[in-house]
């Protein structure tokens, strides 16, 4: 049955969550993501889950590592600086191989910074804030229905591969209300089986989680394992939207919120008659980099636009054929990009002489 | 009388069980092994009142005796 | 006829790592030794801590969790709620409980998590070569005070046990040790009351065990756990504190 609802990007990850079947949720209040950890504090143990307030977000990360360690879904929320207290702990995750779902609604930093949005952790999600040689899925919604459909998703791609999926929202989409549909009879959490899972040792081997190897040569063993699964990921699980690509001079690169604004800038630019795109990653990573250099294989100039001081355009760079153009226009600390500003450097761009 | 049996590879020469045998019925062979350790050995294999004091003293489990 | 002592079902029959004369071997031996007298092996789950004992899982036959340093209470916490039914417990050292740790500990302990904690003091950092740990005794050498902890550089012996013991969440902290065969049998009857309280839902229980480290106390195994006795037992006061 179709439901129709009206939620902020908060609450409808919270929604999604145990729409997916998440059973554990452990979080610590940070604005601006406050809603989401009420939402679960009201609705998981009326709906057979556990919440626990915990008493600093790498506790959280920690309990999720257990709770998921031992078959459960299970997730953390929170935003920028709390993300960087889990960055060790989303490392033990990677390393032991345990499903889990990480939400982060970006804020403005560095250090205390703001509550006001941002995507200056793009770096942090993508290329790994933690140690060593690991990836998560990064997931980068840009709508209050898509918060809620990426955060099911994340935790079916959590599950099938067991790995951590990130959630990249930011403080515009947490807060922001829009009406989204749920069909949670269509769509019931896949059931993945764990024989993995520590449940105890009856009729079976001890299984053990572990990112510890100590003998010597154990390690890069489990390294090429691990690299195995990401090659899988990034083969199967880009995901990508684009829009006018077919005959665009120019095309505009923008992921979530951002891209939301880069868009009606797109589509006012297309009124006045100029061929302009949008390229919107939704996987952040898997970076969906062959399908940018398709795009570029026409297309000569791409500008990326960021709440930041550019981190996602590197890897523009690095997925567009060597004659195109990666230009870049942004701006941090809670700065939002508006469509008058986007308007202008792309035109700038387009015709440098003017 | 109980029967002690020790494991020779096992055990680190800690003299642990050594020090706290009511009987002072063990003590530390006066060669090396191969692996370079004075191990544990019985002195009098009938002097033995199964106590259990030094199975329970020894970090190796090295040692079993037979009530 | 006297009883037979030979190796418990849940302890593998291989050879550890630790130092000889080391305290963990013989409380690997105590833990596995409680859990087969309760006959719940096959639902206990180990949270192995960073520090020695951090391969304890190659010597319980148990599914065991390692966690980051510090963060076994939290990662036990989880286990446990989840699966209320198993009995979870956590093996930690000094540095790993009382002082990367101590959040999780304390805020463990006052949600009165229905837990079982066996707490390693041996007074340093043996994995990491025999630094000062939070219990490192006033003018105790190790790699990081090497003329003696100096309570004015370096603050006090924490007592953490006596520290929980007030928290109403807890239901029972015990001090013991291993440094004479009276007291192992005690630490063991501790172990497996602590174990006990868990299966009949009592709460939070922890047992700290004064273990002895002869490699990083420069001293011999028995030198070791005499010294246990006439200096460490004076400061942390063996016995039921709560």
């Amino acid at each position: 049955m179709i439901r129709k609802i009206l939620m902020s990007g908060n609450e409808a990850m919270g929604e999604a969550a145990i729409a997916a079947g998440c059973k554990f949720y452990a979080g610590y209040p940070i604005t601006p993501q406050n809603e989401l950890t009420a939402y679960m504090a009201t609705e998981l143990p009326q709906r057979g889950g556990i919440f626990i307030q915990s008493e600093s977000e790498l506790a959280a990360i920690s309990m999720v590592y257990g709770a998921s360690a031992s078959g459960v879904r299970s997730m953390t929320s929170s935003s920028s600086p709390g993300i960087s207290l889990k960055q060790e702990g989303l490392s033990y995750i990677a390393g032991a191989q345990v499903p889990a779902v990480v939400i982060n609604v970006m804020r403005a930093g560095p250090g205390l910074g703001n509550i006001w949005p941002a995507q200056s952790d793009y770096f942090q999600a993508t290329k790994g804030g933690g140690h060593g040689d690991y990836r998560m899925i990064v997931l980068a919604p840009s709508s209050v229905q898509e918060s809620y459909d990426l955060t099911r998703l994340g935790f079916h791609l959590a599950d099938r591969y067991r790995i951590a999926s990130m959630i990249l929202s930011d403080g515009l989409l947490g807060q922001m209300m829009e009406g989204i549909e749920t069909d949670d009879e269509a769509r019931a959490p896949l059931k993945i089986d764990k024989p993995w899972a520590l449940t105890g040792a009856q009729g079976r081997r001890p299984n053990i989680v572990q990112s510890l190897y100590i003998r010597r040569g154990d390690v890069e063993k489990h390294n090429i394992v691990l690299q195995k699964k990401y090659r899988l990921i990034a083969s199967r699980e880009v995901r990508f939207e684009g829009k006018f690509l077919d005959d665009a001079k120019l095309v505009v690169v923008a992921y979530g919120s951002m891209s939301r604004i880069a868009g009606a800038a797109v589509d006012e630019l297309r009124k006045q008659g100029k061929k302009i795109g949008l390229f919107r990653p939704i996987t952040l990573w898997p970076f969906p980099s062959k399908e940018l250099e398709k795009v570029s294989k026409r297309v000569k100039k791409f500008l990326v636009v960021e709440m930041s001081y550019g981190q996602m355009v590197e890897d523009a760079r690095l997925s567009v054929k060597c004659g195109a153009q990666v230009s870049f226009y942004g701006r941090g600390g809670g700065g939002v990009p508006t469509e008058k500003q986007i308007e202008r450097e792309v035109l700038k761009f387009l015709n440098p002489k003017h | 009388m109980s029967k002690i049996k020790i494991n020779k590879i096992r055990c680190k020469g800690c003299s642990l069980c050594v020090v706290c045998c009511p009987k002072k019925n063990l003590k530390l062979e006066d060669k090396l092994n191969e692996a370079g350790i004075f191990t544990a050995v019985v002195v009098d294999e009938n002097n033995c009142t199964g106590c259990g004091f030094c199975f329970i003293m020894c970090p190796d489990t090295c040692i079993e005796i037979e009530g | 006829m006297t009883k037979n002592y030979k190796r418990t079902e849940s302890l593998y029959d291989v050879a550890t790592h630790y130092c000889a004369g080391c305290g963990h071997g013989i409380l690997h031996r105590i833990v596995a030794e409680a859990i087969d007298e309760l006959g719940v092996r096959e639902k206990t789950i180990a949270i192995a801590p960073v520090g020695c004992a951090v391969i304890a899982y190659d010597y319980w036959r148990l599914d065991c969790a390692e966690a980051a340093h510090g963060r076994a209470l939290a990662v036990a916490t989880a286990i446990k709620r989840v699966q209320p039914d198993k009995v979870v417990f956590t093996y930690q050292g000094d540095g790993d409980l009382a002082a990367i740790g101590t959040a999780e500990t304390i805020h463990a302990a006052n949600r009165g998590e229905n837990l079982t904690v066996i707490f390693v003091n041996n007074a340093v950092y043996g994995m990491t070569g025999g630094q000062m740990a939070p219990t490192t005794l006033l003018s105790q050498k190790t790699a990081t005070t090497p003329l003696g902890r100096d309570a004015k550089l370096a603050g006090y012996p924490l007592k953490i046990s006596e520290m929980l013991a007030l928290l109403d969440g807890v239901y029972s902290v015990e001090r013991t040790s291993v440094s004479n065969p009276k007291e192992v049998f005690n630490t063991k009857r501790a172990i497996k009351q602590a174990f006990e309280n868990q299966i009949q839902n009592k709460g939070f229980s922890m047992v700290e065990v004064l273990s002895m480290c002869p490699t990083y106390w420069d001293k011999t195994p028995v030198d070791a756990a005499k010294w246990i006795e006439d200096h460490m037992s004076q400061y942390f006061k063996l016995g039921k504190l709560k």
